[in-house]
């Protein structure tokens, strides 16, 4: 318990002290601020501007007016408003496939460069293979043949066909960082293998994870609209990879008039991954000393 | 004494000789190519017939709604799917192996009675074809890119190129699509985008002819030119940081004592000790590339094997499904076996390593 304590203070410490150095980057900034903002969006937003429930002929695809920033759609219901609306899934399944599959990838990962030996060539012998083997279509054959309902269940199976190739870092990653002086210092202290990893070993990783892990959840968005586009994912909610699906299939594409409709979800998506981009190379820059341009 | 020395010799050999195999690097890796394929068509004999709510019960459930008894539609989907029920488990997993050795991937549900592997060779070239250009193109294009990139080093042709390829390295594939269609197709009116629909013109007879060519182009050159762009993203930063890493070895200042030419340092010396990682990065980007062709070859009804894949996913064409999934992976490995091979060629130190051991 004491151990998990001094985690979590670590941790904390070490984001503090992450954010106060990536402030002054900007493009680390403008991703960073963004990512929040959208989250906050797709999860406040909704109470303040809950989503229209009837169409409204009269306002079929509008384009940019003083009344609907962004246009209405081909039932008259205002862009914005689904775009606020239609974010909570992506950024729910986003941050749950991250986490998810770097916990996974974490604790094999670690587990394997710690125990090392046939275990670990094994393991990672299993990890190489995996990683030729094309994860989309996979995915799209076991989404089908599951036929999931929710979020979390896809979520879930995204974690388990991502994890592998994570894995692969975070032992290379544990490897590098087991040799290092103070982690050695600490092994000779006898400070206990839980305490090295908790306090020694993962703060100092912590920077590597968080760029990991948002890497993966900007392709958690991008297997998840594809999904949704191939028609596997069901519609039951007005998301923004259903939002430009629709769009497609009502042939916005060939209406110039329409073209909100297309563009206000795509920008969405875009901004996102874009946001969560910026912000994990700007983590990257900043600690990757090799990568870092002159300030 | 000469006996005894001749049968030390000879087991010595033998062993040698398994020695030998077992680290011989090229078989090492055709090995592990087979291992990945026979693991993927187990997972896919799972998905089909051992999971609950498998495909082949979905089958079974579908055929019964449609007035079939049964019986008779346990019989239909069996023969569907090339599977003999009344065998015990393991004996249809031993039917199911020895069927997808031989080429017999079973019929098609939806287009009554067209043979799966038929379906799969009409449309495989075009894949191979646009897939295998566009990696070629990425390949190059990013390799030179990432060179630049390097040398010019916080000049504004790197902010600039850098900043692009992290920009296209974010936005998915599926989005960088459809911007295509909308910009070139719809709001510049660049390129024909109804015309170019399917991998060529109708009534346009194969052969090398200049007609012929010129008309697969028309049809393939959107959809590369996405190919390239969700792709070179990062093969263009990851060159640029090798490039850079490489720059700071002690070889390159040596050989900058030395006095060689820039052009002899960037050939010999950089660009091949910068190149050779991203070899080992093939393997995740042929999977990328042809995953992306799922929902791109849908986007741009260029009828591939990702078409194919996505269109029998909708119809719920579980043969076809389970073959064109297997088709992939197989390609796929096998490309990452030829990016070995090539590795190997180029870096002999691998081969070094492997008879080390």
């Amino acid at each position: 318990m004491h151990i998990f304590y001094e985690f979590v203070t670590g941790f904390w410490q070490e984001s503090v002290k992450t954010f106060k150095i990536l402030s002054r980057n900007k493009m680390g900034l403008f991703g960073f601020t963004m990512t929040i903002l959208i989250i906050l969006m797709s999860f406040i937003g909704p109470l303040i501007w809950p989503p229209e429930v009837s169409a409204n002929v009269s306002e079929i695809n509008k384009g940019s007016s003083a009344q609907h920033w962004l246009g209405t759609d081909f039932q008259g219901q205002d862009n914005l408003r689904k775009i606020i609306n239609g974010g909570k899934d992506i950024v729910t399944i986003a941050l749950l496939t991250g986490t998810l599959s770097m916990l996974i990838a974490v604790a094999v990962g670690s587990f394997s460069a710690f125990i090392g030996g046939r275990v670990d060539s094994l393991l990672m012998e299993f990890v190489n293979i995996w990683l030729t083997i094309p994860k989309f279509p996979l995915l799209a054959v076991l989404a089908t043949v599951l036929a999931l309902k929710d979020v979390v269940m896809l979520s879930v199976l995204m974690a388990i066909l991502d994890w592998p190739a994570l894995a692969r870092q975070v032992r290379s990653q544990v490897l590098t960082l087991k040799n290092r002086e103070y982690i050695e210092a600490a092994t000779m202290l006898d400070l206990g293998t839980p305490r090295i990893i908790f306090r020694e070993l993962l703060p100092n990783m912590m920077s590597f994870i968080a760029i990991s892990t948002i890497f993966e959840m900007t392709h958690a968005i991008y297997q998840q609209t594809g999904l949704v586009f191939l028609g596997i994912v069901p519609y039951s909610s007005a998301n923004w990879g259903v939002m430009i699906s629709a769009a497609e299939r009502r042939g916005v594409l060939f209406n110039p008039q329409a073209a909100w409709s297309i563009i206000a979800p795509m920008a969405a998506i875009i901004l996102f991954q874009l946001a969560l981009v910026s912000f994990a190379r700007s983590l990257d820059e900043v600690f990757n000393p090799r990568l870092r341009t002159s300030v | 004494m000469t006996t005894i020395t001749t049968s030390t010799t000879s087991r010595h050999s033998f062993l040698d000789v398994i020695r030998k195999v077992t680290s011989n690097y090229l078989l090492r890796r055709l090995g592990k190519a087979l291992f990945t394929i026979w693991f993927v068509t187990t997972i896919t004999f799972f998905v089909i017939r051992a999971m609950p709510g498998s495909a082949i019960d979905v089958l079974m459930q579908d055929l019964t709604a449609q007035g079939v008894s049964p019986e008779d539609a346990r019989d239909q989907a069996a023969a569907l799917m090339g599977i003999d029920l009344d065998q015990p488990l393991s004996g249809q997993y031993l039917d199911y192996l020895n069927n997808v050795i031989h080429g017999e991937l079973g019929h098609s549900y939806r287009s009554a009675g067209l043979l799966v592997t038929k379906m799969i060779t009409t449309v495989l070239p075009w894949t191979l074809f646009s897939v295998g250009l566009a990696l070629l193109i990425t390949f190059v294009l990013g390799i030179a890119l990432g060179t630049i990139m390097a040398y010019k080093r916080d000049t504004w042709i790197d902010h600039l190129l850098s900043n692009l390829a992290a920009t296209l390295d974010a936005v998915s594939p599926y989005l960088i699509g459809l911007l295509a269609i909308l910009f070139f197709g719809i709001i510049w009116k660049l390129v024909p985008i109804m015309e170019m629909r399917g991998s060529m013109s109708s009534g346009m007879k194969p052969g090398f002819t200049i007609a012929f060519l010129a008309d697969i182009f028309k049809h393939v050159r959107v959809i590369l030119l996405v190919y390239v762009l969700s792709s070179i993203g990062s093969w263009m930063l990851q060159m640029k940081s090798n490039t850079v890493a490489t720059l700071g070895e002690d070889y390159v200042t040596v050989a900058r004592a030395r006095g060689l030419t820039d052009g002899r340092i960037l050939t010999a010396y950089v660009g091949r000790n910068a190149t050779l990682p991203l070899f080992t990065r093939l393997a995740i980007s042929v999977g990328f590339i042809v995953g992306g062709s799922v929902l791109l070859e849908t986007l741009f009804t260029y009828q591939g094997v990702g078409f194919l894949l996505a269109k029998s996913i909708s119809q719920r064409d579980y043969p076809v499904m389970q073959g064109v999934f297997l088709v992939i992976t197989v390609s796929v490995v096998f490309a990452n076996l030829l990016a070995d091979y090539i590795y190997g060629w180029l870096d002999p130190r691998v081969h070094i390593l492997g008879e080390d051991n």
